[in-house]
């Protein structure tokens, strides 16, 4: 058992804090303000590398392991968690299942320029009727000849308009499990421009806002048949299968915004003086602190655990829904204490700690709620 | 090396278009303080093409002596023929100390100089002293005096250390331009001139000059600024912000403003100060009418020195000041202009 | 090309700093980066590569922990690595350490030597002339730009108030500005593949034609005589006068501090 990271992966840290620092920092406030995707950040991290970092070499990509991917995510939402989750729903969601499920072609027609960066990805299975309840789909592809026929719509969806390549999951027929007729889900690769493909109302968000969140519409989209990702009727295996790895990257997100408030706090508490005195003097500054450091730490050791995971287990449900429910609670609790303890400053736009409060909350419900963790946790123990 | 040989405080007395630059003139002032410890007199070392005529000059800022070296070779400074000129004239005259300005010519031609004639250099010194080193007698080792103590700032001002060369000569130093001050000039002085030419070939450390720009001053940036007068709020409007802007040039310096100017449109925002603006560290930073948030101390507490003027005697700036002045700034900035733009004219 | 980059490891200024009971430098108990100029002076290298083809080589000086500024140079595209690292070489000066980097460069094969103008730490901006001295070639300090015409270097000098093109035969060192570009990152993949590499460590025994009276504190000629930390910074003197007295008391400290 060894607590310390190697030397490749300080560097690493060391890297993307700098560029966390010097290229995502000053655009953290802006990009919150103007609700406007940071295209400019992220052409600077495809030239990087950094939109493929767990993407093999042979596949356009960095060749480092999860956890070098969720250091990645983690330090970006350290300073904006808008750029952390673009880099989590570009890797997390569109370039692992096409790696995980993809054939030969389709890694080399989508993978290759989405690890380059010169695509970005995103993922649609969540619809206006199906939440937490994925079966619940209701856009269907029907075959017709050699192409696949998509109609419905996809809602929340990260990435939405400004991404070049869509992994879309649409009912194929219906199946019979233990007696009871189900549907049958299956994953396709959608491309942008793809006639019939179209996307609606722009997402208003409470964080987040420079993530570009949209509906996607589908209305007799036909794509080639050659377009269907891994088996058909496995799209529900391959969409939760999916969501294992996107919650290390959401995790991941959280436990930076966590990191990050509390790092602004403690440089604000050393320096704002009340009562003549600096208000990290205070006791009670002191032991917020502590509680907050404390789980702060407890959740970067759940979120690494679960990417070394990753990289080592086929399965990895539970330690992924262990990091991501405690992450993102540790976030929402550590930055409304950070706000607290900024006193009004905190409740100003000017101080970062209100952004990082309304970014914190979204990590709470998406890629599976804290109750979809709950479950997932509860199922395992109870199995 | 014998370091008994070594006498006399020498300067290099630089010069670019065969105008002395002010740094010659600041040295020559610090050598005369230091000649004067050391009983020894100032000797100013004059290279380039066509110079010889600028001597009296440099007689009138203090030195006693000058050695000339002249040749083509020497028209534009190059690394090395100024450096054979000048470790020419180490080897020849054998000064116990040199300084040398901390240009871009001194700390090229310093450092090459040094290794040549196989002395230590101490980098942008601002105090220069003489002293005994080590500083306190210490049992066991010799407590040698009339030492030159060179003490400079390092990492980037977080730290002043004192150096010595104890054991080798001369003691060399690049100092930092402004620091030290000219003496008022000896109308009429003379200084005994010497020519001397130690011969010039070029080789393969001769390079070749193909052009030169000189630059055309453009808006400086705040963060290059060397005097920065700041105004917040309590400047009143943007039209107010004139009275600054005529302190500033006064000064040589530059406005900058806090986050309040900004928000309010009166000045853009690559002039703002602060966490949320730009971190400065200027010699001098004029806070005006600026009371002292904490991210606006966050980026410009590290300015050298801080001068506050503000009418609310709690503001926080005078945590930070150096210099605080409680008044109005209507009343104190157009007068402090009218008196500096007086000192000025009168030191000229 | 053959293009050697002299790089340091440095403190970063930003966490502290800290000394030895001696006065040198306690390195081992503070954050550290590579130089910034020596970091401006890589880039510049490495665009030389991108642009002619060459074959870039980082040398340090420095404990065995600065190993780590090699790594980050071949992770953002050096090809090769030496630690010149020996108990016998701490406490050095310029004069000390130039003699150092010299006779382990006096190893290898260079058409050019790139270094950083200054180092952040002592902020002398004198090893990279005195490396050129030991080694009898040409210096151009402060490049603002480098170009390469066949066996010569065509570099922008910075001064005050203008700028001089030079032209240089090549073997010449050039120290770099750190505005002279904007070093690239390293990559993810690069990193990785940085630890993966060899590097070559040299000790005393390694370095060509020096002698041992010019190494380490003993072969230093300055000497410390004091440091201390820079006292931060409190609430100074705070003076109400009237309009007049202000302004004399504002003139008279501008006048003390030499400011005017």
């Amino acid at each position: 058992m060894d607590f310390m990271l190697s030397k490749e992966h300080e560097m690493a840290r060391a890297l993307f804090k700098e560029f966390a620092e010097k290229e995502v920092k000053p655009l953290a406030q802006e990009v919150d303000e103007t609700e406007v995707f940071p295209r400019g950040t992220v052409e600077k991290m495809a030239k990087l590398g950094f939109l493929g970092i767990p993407v093999p070499k042979e596949y356009g990509g960095q060749g480092c392991d999860p956890l070098t991917y969720a250091m990645c995510v983690e330090e970006l939402s350290k300073v904006c968690g808008t750029t952390g989750v673009i880099v989590s729903a570009h890797t997390s969601l569109c370039c692992d299942p096409i790696m995980t499920f993809g054939t030969e072609e389709q890694k080399q027609k989508y993978l290759v320029p989405l690890a380059k960066g010169e695509k970005l990805g995103a993922f649609g299975l969540t619809e206006p009727g199906a939440g937490t309840d994925a079966q619940g789909q209701q856009t269907k592809a029907v075959l017709d000849g050699d192409e696949w026929v998509l109609n419905g719509s996809k809602c929340f969806i990260t990435n939405g308009k400004e991404a070049d390549v869509y992994v879309i999951f649409a009912i194929t027929g219906t199946v019979e499990k233990r007696g009871r007729m189900q549907k049958e889900i299956s994953a396709f690769i959608v491309e942008k421009g793809t006639p019939g493909f179209t996307f609606g109302t722009k997402e208003k968000k409470m964080g987040i806002r420079g993530s570009s969140t949209y509906e996607l519409i589908f209305t007799d989209c036909r794509i080639p048949k050659d377009n269907m990702l891994g088996q058909q009727g496995k799209g529900f295996n391959i969409a939760m299968h999916t969501l294992d790895g996107g919650r290390i990257g959401i995790a991941s997100q959280a436990l930076g915004l966590a990191e990050g408030a509390l790092e602004n706090t403690i440089a604000y508490v050393k320096e704002r003086k009340q009562f003549g005195r600096a208000i990290g003097a205070f006791q009670n500054t002191q032991f917020q602190l502590a509680d907050m450091a404390t789980k702060v730490e407890a959740a970067q050791l759940l979120v690494y655990k679960a990417a070394m995971a990753k990289a080592t287990q086929k399965v990895y449900s539970v330690e992924a829904a262990k990091a991501k429910l405690y992450a993102a609670e540790v976030a929402m609790e550590v930055t409304t204490k950070a706000v607290q303890l900024h006193g009004g400053y905190g409740y100003i736009r000017e101080y970062d700690v209100e952004r990082m409060m309304r970014d914190a909350k979204i990590t709470e419900i998406y890629e599976g709620t804290s109750e979809v963790q709950r479950m997932v946790i509860s199922g395992a123990l109870l199995k | 090396m014998n370091l008994e040989e070594y006498k006399g405080v020498y300067v290099f007395a630089q010069q670019v278009d065969n105008e002395i630059s002010s740094i010659a003139f600041e040295l020559l002032g610090k050598a005369k303080d230091l000649a004067k410890d050391l009983n020894t007199d100032v000797t100013a070392v004059l290279i380039g093409s066509g110079v010889k005529g600028l001597a009296d000059q440099l007689a009138e800022y203090g030195a006693d002596k000058v050695i000339v070296v002249d040749d083509p070779e020497l028209k534009d400074y190059r690394t090395e023929p100024y450096a054979h000129a000048l470790a020419s004239v180490i080897n020849k005259y054998k000064p116990e100390i040199m300084l040398v300005g901390a240009t871009a010519i001194g700390r090229d031609l310093g450092p090459r100089v040094s290794a040549r004639v196989a002395t230590g250099l101490t980098a942008d010194c601002t105090v220069l002293e003489i002293g005994d080193f080590p500083l306190q007698a210490v049992p066991g080792q010799e407590q040698l005096h009339n030492q030159l103590l060179m003490t400079r700032p390092a990492f980037g001002g977080n730290t002043i250390a004192t150096i010595a060369c104890p054991y080798n000569r001369p003691q060399m130093a690049t100092v930092r331009a402004g620091v030290m001050q000219k003496i008022t000039p000896i109308k009429g002085a003379k200084a005994n001139v010497e020519e001397f030419n130690p011969g010039f070939t070029p080789d393969n450390k001769y390079v070749e000059i193909l052009d030169i720009v000189k630059a055309v001053t453009n808006t400086v940036d705040i963060m290059d600024a060397k005097i920065l007068v700041s105004g917040g709020r309590g400047v009143g409007s943007p039209e107010n912000f004139k009275i600054l802007e005529d302190l500033a040039e006064v000064l040589g310096g530059t406005v900058s403003c806090s986050r309040a100017v900004v928000d309010s449109g009166w000045k853009p925002k690559d002039l703002q100060v602060g966490q949320t603006g730009k971190t400065v560290r200027p010699n001098v930073y004029f806070a005006i009418g600026i009371s002292g948030a904490i991210q606006h101390v966050a980026g410009m507490e590290e300015s050298d020195i801080i001068i506050a003027i503000n009418k609310d005697a709690d503001a926080p700036i005078f945590d930070v000041a150096d210099y605080g002045v409680v008044g109005d700034l209507n009343k104190i900035v157009p007068k402090l202009t009218e008196a500096l733009k007086a000192e000025i004219a009168a030191a000229k | 090309m053959k293009i050697v980059v002299c790089v340091k490891q440095v403190p970063d200024t930003a966490g502290g700093v800290k000394f030895n009971p001696d006065g040198t430098l306690d390195r081992g108990a503070m954050l550290t980066i590579m130089n910034p100029d020596d970091k401006a002076g890589l880039e510049a290298a490495l665009r030389l590569k991108d642009q002619y083809g060459a074959e870039v080589t980082v040398v340090t000086m420095g404990l065995p922990k600065a190993e780590e500024v090699l790594r980050e140079a071949m992770a953002m595209g050096a090809d090769k690595g030496v630690l010149v690292t020996d108990r016998v070489l701490g406490g050095a000066d310029t004069w000390a350490t130039s003699t150092t980097l010299a006779g382990a460069i006096r190893n290898l094969e260079y058409d050019l030597i790139i270094t950083g103008r200054q180092a952040i730490d002592g902020d002398t901006a004198q090893v990279g002339p005195q490396i050129s001295e030991h080694l009898n070639i040409p210096v151009i300090s402060y490049a603002q730009d480098i170009k390469i015409e066949g066996d010569s270097v065509v570099v922008e000098r910075q001064y005050e108030d203008r700028y001089h093109v030079v032209k240089a035969k090549m073997p010449c060192l050039i120290t770099a500005l750190s505005e002279l570009n904007e070093p690239r990152y390293m990559t993810p993949g690069g990193i990785f593949d940085a630890y993966k590499q060899e590097i070559t460590v040299w000790g005393r025994a390694d370095l060509k034609d020096v002698d041992d009276s010019n190494l380490g504190l003993k072969g230093s000629p300055t000497k410390i005589a004091k440091a201390s930390d820079k006292v931060r910074k409190g609430a100074g003197e705070k003076v109400s006068l009237d309009p007049d007295e202000s302004v004399s008391y504002i003139v008279d400290k501008l006048k003390v501090k030499h400011v005017i």
